[in-house]
């Protein structure tokens, strides 16, 4: 059985947690640029966590079932229908046979991830089944989505036709993830960060100003990276770095003084200066960023960064436990 | 040797200062520190990537904690363990570390190198001669980067270095052979890109339904051949 994107949307990809074990060779983790997110809502549909699902970027996106699947979406303030019921981030939703799901533009944010029961059946392509847009390949041929396309889904576990039968009067669940969860998009977003390599060879108004103002979101950003307006930071133009890995979280300061955050897209290897790295739990806010957001920086340690994280995971440990009895 | 934090799931091990004075002997040392590193087998380490004078090391924090770091000293626990793996093996010998050598054909026509006279000029020789040059050194990968599969070559003859061009081209085609700086390298996708272009290779240098799946990696040796434009399509069919 598939699915079809009567509508394809802006730009949707199908993304799972991306390409380990091949940075060596060039190629980009890439994934959902919201892991958590991707994780949660394949939770909600009775997947594995890292089964592959939709990133959709700006909506408009209308995709039409085959047969009876659980959907769950998390992600920015999109309005996402299935005929005329509103379907709020979050909810295990049943599609019947012909229906369809409807995301329009989002309010907040710009991203959103559709975990689908049984996930997304495109080829696994080293390892993944993540679209690599820079090398053109895994996913959907390589590519965004398409109108008309149809991609394949896998069966429906065993828990997810519990649950199936559960909704059948419904036909939304009731109970959600916490609500930073299923929508992490933030109006004035800070984003917390440790320092990286090169914070020290920046000068303290440098540093001062990165950590005090505000910097707006370009247009010019994409999965990539997030480029930023905003003060100027001075490039220090003495160092002169070879090449060494850059990872999504990264934030570089190119000879422009404009400030780049690396996404999952991004390239393997870099050679600008490292100023900060945004921290795990932050990459949610920072996949939501779009065009004329105001964003600030604020310092943290490397402790806190892992302590947050750590955090996060025991929910969602319990959150994991607290589905059990949905799906059994 | 220092290793320093590349946000809070990665860290990033320095094994030289500096790669140009020595860049045969700086490959060699971080060579060896990732098979080292692969060998150790550190608790909640998912990846390593060379380049130039650095190791990346990609781990999951849940995992070092998992085996008993306290939650505010995983990188202090990761580190110490990196050190005492380096410190406490057995050097791995130079002989260990995988190098092929691979010929690239390549067409140096007109066609296939809008920039090669632009060397040439820069370089005060003949395009000809360009072309011999290159094809009479043998290079070294350095590095992979900057797009899948490609390859930044060492060992470029000091002549044909070129400045990278002022303005990138929008797009350059799959298989292009080029110069940036003192460094030669091949492009293997098609992507947009600043190095001078003086010929093409009929070689997929990726292909992502192999593995591994570029055709160089970091060590191996490279020299190029030319060959007529009917071999290119040859080879290309």
């Amino acid at each position: 059985m598939n699915v079809i994107a009567v509508r394809a949307g802006f730009s949707t990809t199908v993304q799972d947690f991306g390409r380990i074990g091949f940075r060596q060779f060039g190629v980009s983790l890439g994934g959902a640029l919201d892991a958590h997110a991707l994780s949660v809502a394949n939770l909600l549909v009775g997947n594995e966590e890292s089964a592959a699902g939709l990133e959709v970027t700006f909506g408009g996106l209308q995709l039409r079932f085959a047969d009876k699947r659980l959907v769950a979406w998390s992600g920015g303030e999109f309005d996402a229908r299935s005929g005329s019921t509103s379907l709020p981030a979050g909810h295990p939703v049943l599609i019947r046979e012909g229906e369809e799901l409807v995301i329009e533009r989002p309010k907040t944010g710009c991203r959103a991830w559709i975990a689908i029961s049984g996930g997304l059946e495109v080829p696994l392509v080293l390892g993944s089944r993540s679209t690599d847009l820079r090398g053109n390949f895994g996913g959907k041929e390589g590519r965004v989505l398409q109108d008309g396309d149809k991609v394949a889904l896998g069966q429906n576990s065993e828990q997810a036709k519990i649950l199936i039968e559960r909704l059948r009067e419904e036909k939304i669940a009731r109970w959600k993830p916490p609500h930073d969860w299923s929508s992490p998009a933030k109006r004035e977003p800070t984003l917390r960060v440790i320092r990286g390599s090169e914070w020290n060879r920046f000068d303290n108004v440098t540093v001062q100003r990165f950590t005090g103002d505000k910097f707006t979101v370009s247009p010019d950003s994409d999965r990539m990276g997030v480029r930023f307006e905003g003060p100027r930071l001075k490039a220090n133009e003495l160092v002169d770095l070879i090449s060494e890995a850059v990872a999504p979280s990264t934030i570089q300061i190119p000879p422009s003084g404009k400030p780049i955050l690396l996404l999952g897209d991004c390239q393997t290897i870099g050679g600008y200066p490292k100023i900060a790295h945004v921290i795990t739990v932050d990459l949610s806010i920072a996949a939501q960023l779009r065009a004329g957001d105001e964003v600030r920086f604020r310092e943290v340690t490397l402790a806190d960064a892992h302590q947050l994280l750590i955090n996060r995971e025991q929910k969602l440990e319990q959150f994991r436990r607290g589905l059990q009895p949905h799906f059994s | 040797m220092e290793i320093a934090p590349l946000g809070d799931s990665a860290l990033i091990v320095r094994i030289r200062e500096s790669f140009d004075d020595a860049s045969d002997e700086a490959l060699n040392a971080v060579l060896a520190t990732q098979r080292l590193l692969e060998n150790a087998k550190l608790p909640g380490v998912i990846e390593l990537a060379p380049a130039y004078t650095t190791v990346a090391l990609f781990f999951d924090p849940m995992r070092v904690v998992a085996f008993g770091a306290k939650a505010d000293e995983v990188f202090d626990w990761l580190a110490e363990r990196i050190r005492k793996a380096i410190s406490s093996a057995n050097e791995v010998r130079r002989d260990q570390i995988e190098t092929s050598l691979v010929e690239i054909p390549a067409c140096y026509d007109a066609e296939f190198a809008p920039d090669l006279d632009e060397v040439a000029h820069h370089a005060g020789l003949g395009a000809q001669e360009v072309v011999d040059l290159h094809c009479a050194s043998e290079y070294r990968v350095h590095c992979i980067g900057f797009t899948p599969g490609f390859p930044f070559l060492g060992g470029l003859p000091s002549k044909l270095a070129t400045p990278r061009r002022s303005t990138p081209r929008k797009e350059i085609p799959a298989g292009s052979v080029a110069i940036g700086g003192a460094q030669t390298g091949i492009y293997p996708v098609k992507s947009p890109g600043g190095w001078n272009v003086i010929g093409r290779t009929p070689l997929r240098l990726f292909d992502p339904q192999k593995d591994p799946p570029a055709l160089l990696r970091a060590s191996d040796r490279v020299h190029f051949r030319a060959i007529t434009r009917g071999e290119f399509e040859k080879a290309r069919r």
